[in-house]
């Protein structure tokens, strides 16, 4: 009765922002050479760090609880089929509809069908990666539907007509000034006598979202968890807006991606302690909602629960790869990793920036659409130890790479010179007669830099990537091995 | 087989079947999984609230400190402090709690048609309510929609929220609390008032959720150790 | 104890007087080395920058050469990382089972040099000189994927006459990263910019590090913008006593002639 298994799609083409315009080098240049986001960048990932830091260190089974985690999502990616029908199963008996998506496409045409079906024009959003993965507020624009953004940093975002950089805190890019620039620009109801004071900001914000949240017929979030066991799910924020979009609309559609399920209710005293303490750097974020299908009299009265696959079951077919699916998105590896912090959210061209994203879009699109992303690290390992579920990103990382090569490799018939240089250099140095022989001929680098003693700017390829901006050492006038031949000639070795 | 097209659902399970079978994954089962984490913490009502009230105070929500007799005073003065002169109350919340307040009292009973409009909690100036378990070390309230809390919008529209904590209700930690609790129930963990962090890493206190949260913490006379 | 030494493709091409050091300070112990002649390069250029295949040959000649030794040692973290990290991976992939169990063994006994010393050897003072002011960069791969922890550093404090300053953020990566360094030649030089902005602010003389590989990086920055900061590997400090210093005149050029 089973055939030949086949490999699962990736996320497609044309829809969605798992694709970036730029490759990683060329998007991450106009960052760097931006101050204001540098110095926003840099205050920002610097002070969270050190939040992050000390809240773990508050915890002395800090690592037993990562231990635990990590187990968990590799026991439930490997029973995910029995927990998506428990969880499925467990959603319905308590009123809730469960609807399936293949991929974006599907997932948007579900969630637009449904609120098209209510007769409304605009919703309400918590902040969720996987609608903003799917690109679903533009699908609801493209059907005449208006989706409000109601976490504040994602509706700087959305009102500065911008791209989300950060998992978390979507504008750490804007700093206060910037911030009171948009809302003066595009807060129609705003004060005009708005000052940059973060509290001012926030008041703003909470005046113009407050009719809104008060007269939304339908809200979408996504989800942090769903209990298989239960069917219920979860969703932590800091700011109420997400208790306002899960309480007050009487209609709720939750999208979340298959691979955010916890298998019981237990389970999450092991993420509830992760999470937060990960993500935000706080003990505990200021809300938790939980909700189980409906609940007569409390809530909304009309629930949906999207399941996205969108090239999830793809990664999940990659041995090496498929931890990246273990992802709780706390974005605590952007905030250790030294690229990012440099480099910004942008520059990786998806909705998942940083470490993680370096891995999980390319594994969801397929290494070839997002080719430079495993190559935007320097491999530092941060990431791997801030990791409240130990995904080994650098491993991954070096894994796609060589995903990336080898499918190049197939692909043409002419070796990249990239590949040609490898082949020589393994040619050469897996024999010690050619080994020796090629160490000497360095020798003649020697004839560079012979004023300071150091080789300044070069104009050859990948040696002038080097001397742009670091001198490199003059070889030496002796190879260590034809030292050591001089010295310890009657050694044995 | 029918001939019909498959259901995404189909598909979707179908392909994770392919993947497992393409590269089977670890087998780990459920018992085996390492919880080498505490779990069955145990401390003395004093520490508890003693821890709870410094991570409270710590993520700004103001805390008072009362006995079972002197509740119906602290959380008048509570009221009077924060200048509240209405509030709603779930409908098994205590009767005699608000006595002698002198606000107005809006008692939510959604189950006999008597429900709160969204309209009129956001008129009125703040919400009383009872907990279902707080947890020491993170500075949490648990609610669950129990009689004495309400419907979730209670809590969430007015702009002030008080709350009573019984010492008995303190746990230590997160694993503890959630065993107290049952997972179909609404559920909201609030730690500290609503707060965003989203404007260059400063926090705010107070974005949509109640911007002042009080909470009372109610030890008996043999529990404050006096 | 037969101690077999990797003195690492880079030492032996560009700085060999850190491998001369290495073999200097494990002499003046009582120790006898051995550098196979043999050996070439751990490979994990190869691996790294996505040739895992490529890679096979060196790390079949890396089991091969060094399986006769009771113990390895490199004066380079990154290249023990790849040993004990990466060798096993690319034996999985593409090597026999004998491969893969050869490749354990010789990885079980590789070290780096800070760990021969202290935990190998048992060895924190060396009876090295080195009257200079030094701060002391903890390379990413000694630091969490060999986690040395403070092993070069309770060795740096034994040295006579040093004058060790911390190192303002020092576990922040200095952006080598390999091929990162010219395949995110801007990315990297601005992680560059800031390690060498906290070297700066230190005031010392000397940067020190267990890898040749990130001192040529930060090095090269110091150099070219004539900040006149040296790099000096960990070895090189080791190796330095009262009767034989180290030619600070030399330092930032890195190359040594004229000392033998």
């Amino acid at each position: 009765m089973l055939g030949m298994p086949t490999l699962p799609p990736p996320a497609p083409r044309g829809v969605g922002h798992l694709r970036g315009d730029e490759s990683f080098p060329a998007a991450a240049r106009h960052a760097l050479a931006d101050t204001q986001l540098r110095a926003n960048l840099g205050h920002a990932t610097r002070t969270i760090r050190a939040k992050r830091a000390s809240v773990v260190a508050e915890l002395p089974d800090w690592e037993e609880l990562r231990e635990a985690g990590r187990q968990l999502k590799v026991h439930t990616m490997a029973h995910l089929p029995d927990y998506l029908e428990q969880l499925e199963a467990a959603v319905t008996a308590r009123g809730g509809v469960v609807h399936w998506a293949r991929d974006a496409d599907e997932a948007n045409r579900i969630v637009v069908d449904l609120v098209k079906a209510k007769g409304v024009d605009e919703v309400v959003k918590v902040k969720s990666m996987a609608t903003q993965e799917i690109a679903l507020n533009e699908a609801l624009e493209a059907a005449g539907v208006s989706a409000w953004e109601t976490d504040l940093a994602e509706l700087i975002v959305q009102l500065g007509h911008d791209r989300p950089s950060h998992i978390l805190v979507p504008a750490i890019h804007r700093n206060r000034s910037e911030i009171r620039r948009i809302f003066l620009d595009e807060m129609g109801d705003v004060d005009p006598d708005l000052t940059d004071e973060p509290a001012v900001l926030a008041g703003a914000a909470r005046l113009h979202l407050r009719r809104k949240f008060l007269s939304a017929e339908v809200a979408i979030s996504g989800a942090n968890y769903a209990i298989a066991e239960t069917g219920t799910i979860g969703v932590v924020e800091s700011e109420g807006n997400g208790r306002m979009c899960l309480t007050l609309p009487k209609t709720l559609i939750t999208v979340m991606g298959i691979e955010k399920l916890v298998p019981r209710y237990t389970d999450l005293e092991v993420f509830l302690q992760l999470l937060p303490r990960s993500s935000t750097g706080e003990r505990m974020n200021p809300y938790t909602s939980m909700w189980t299908g409906l609940t007569p009299d409390d809530g909304p009265q009309e629930f949906h629960l999207v399941l996205l696959d969108n090239g999830r079951t793809q990664v999940l077919a990659d041995a090496e790869g498929r931890d990246a699916l273990n992802c709780i998105r706390c974005s605590a590896c952007l905030n250790v990793c030294p690229v990012y912090e440099r480099a910004g959210g942008h520059a990786y061209g998806s909705v998942y920036p940083g470490p993680i994203g370096a891995i999980l879009s390319p594994l969801l699109t397929g290494v070839e659409d997002n080719a430079s992303l495993p190559f935007a690290s320097s491999l530092c390992g941060a990431c791997y130890d801030a990791c409240p579920v130990k995904i080994n990103i650098p491993e991954i990382l070096v894994h796609l790479r060589a995903r990336h090569t080898e499918t190049y490799a197939e692909e043409h018939r002419a070796p990249s010179a990239e590949a040609v240089a490898m082949r020589t250099l393994s040619y050469v140095m897996r024999s010690p007669l050619r080994w020796t022989l090629a160490l000497r001929s360095g020798r003649f680098g020697r004839l560079l830099g012979r004023r300071r003693g150091t080789i300044g700017e070069v104009p050859l390829p990948v040696v002038k990537q080097w001397t742009e901006t670091r001198d490199l050492a003059r070889p030496p006038q002796q190879t260590f091995r034809d030292w050591w031949a001089d010295t310890h000639s009657g050694d044995p070795s | 087989m029918s001939d019909a097209p498959a259901s995404a659902r189909d598909v979707v399970l179908g392909r994770i079947r392919d993947a497992h079978r393409l590269a089977p994954p670890p087998d780990l089962p459920y018992e085996a999984i390492a919880r080498d984490y505490r779990r069955t913490r145990s401390a003395s009502t004093d520490e508890l609230v003693e821890l709870l009230v410094d991570r409270l105070v710590d993520y700004k929500a103001r805390v008072r400190r009362t006995t079972p007799d002197e509740l119906v005073a602290t959380l008048a003065a509570a009221l009077r402090d924060q200048g509240v002169q209405s509030v709603a109350v779930p409908a098994g919340l205590d009767a005699g709690w608000l006595d002698g307040s002198g606000v107005a009292v809006r008692r939510d009973r959604p189950a006999d048609g008597a429900g709160l409009t969204v309209a009129e909690l956001d008129h009125l100036d703040g919400v009383v309510t009872a907990c279902a378990v707080a947890v020491a070390e993170t500075g949490t309230i648990v609610l669950d929609a129990s009689p004495d809390q309400g419907r979730r919008l209670l809590t969430l529209v007015p702009d002030y929220h008080l709350c009573v904590v019984r010492a008995d209700q303190i746990v230590p930690d997160v694993p503890q609390a959630l065993a107290l609790l049952d997972p179909v129930r609404p559920t909201t963990m609030i730690s500290g008032p609503s707060a965003t962090s989203d404007i260059e890493l400063n926090r705010v206190e107070g974005v949509h959720g109640p911007r002042t949260l009080e909470v009372v913490v109610v030890t008996s006379s043999s529990d404050s150790g006096m | 104890m037969k101690i077999g030494l990797l003195i690492t493709c880079l030492a032996d091409a560009m700085f060999p007087d850190v491998g001369r050091a290495t073999v200097a300070v494990l002499e003046r112990l009582g120790h006898t080395v051995a550098f196979p002649a043999e050996q070439s390069c751990c490979g994990q250029m190869h691996v790294n920058t996505g040739y895992q295949k490529a890679a096979l040959p060196l790390v079949e000649r890396y089991a091969d050469v060094f399986a006769p030794y009771d113990a390895v040692v490199a004066p380079s973290g990154s290249c023990v990382g790849s040993v004990r990290h990466q060798h096993g991976l690319v034996a999985r992939r593409f090597g026999s089972t004998g491969l893969q169990d050869a490749v354990t063994d010789v990885a079980g006994k590789t070290y780096e040099l800070s760990e021969l010393l202290v935990d190998v050897l048992g060895v924190t003072d060396v009876g090295a000189y080195f009257p200079h002011r030094v701060t002391y960069h903890p390379t990413c791969h000694s630091l969490r994927m060999l986690r040395v922890g403070d092993k070069p550093l309770s060795l740096l404090r034994a040295v006579d006459g040093i004058r060790l300053v911390d190192l303002p953020d020092a576990d922040q990566c200095c952006g080598f990263g390999g091929t990162f360094a010219v395949k995110n030649a801007d990315t990297s030089t601005a992680m560059m910019t800031d390690k060498m902005r906290h070297v700066l602010d230190t005031g010392a003389q000397f940067c020190s590090a267990g890898d040749s590989s990130c001192l040529m990086h930060i090095g090269g920055g110091l150099s070219r913008i004539r900040s006149g900061v040296g790099t000096v590997h960990l070895a090189q400090i080791l190796a330095a006593t009262r009767d034989r210093p180290y030619a600070v005149d030399q330092a930032h050029a890195t190359t040594l002639e004229g000392r033998a």
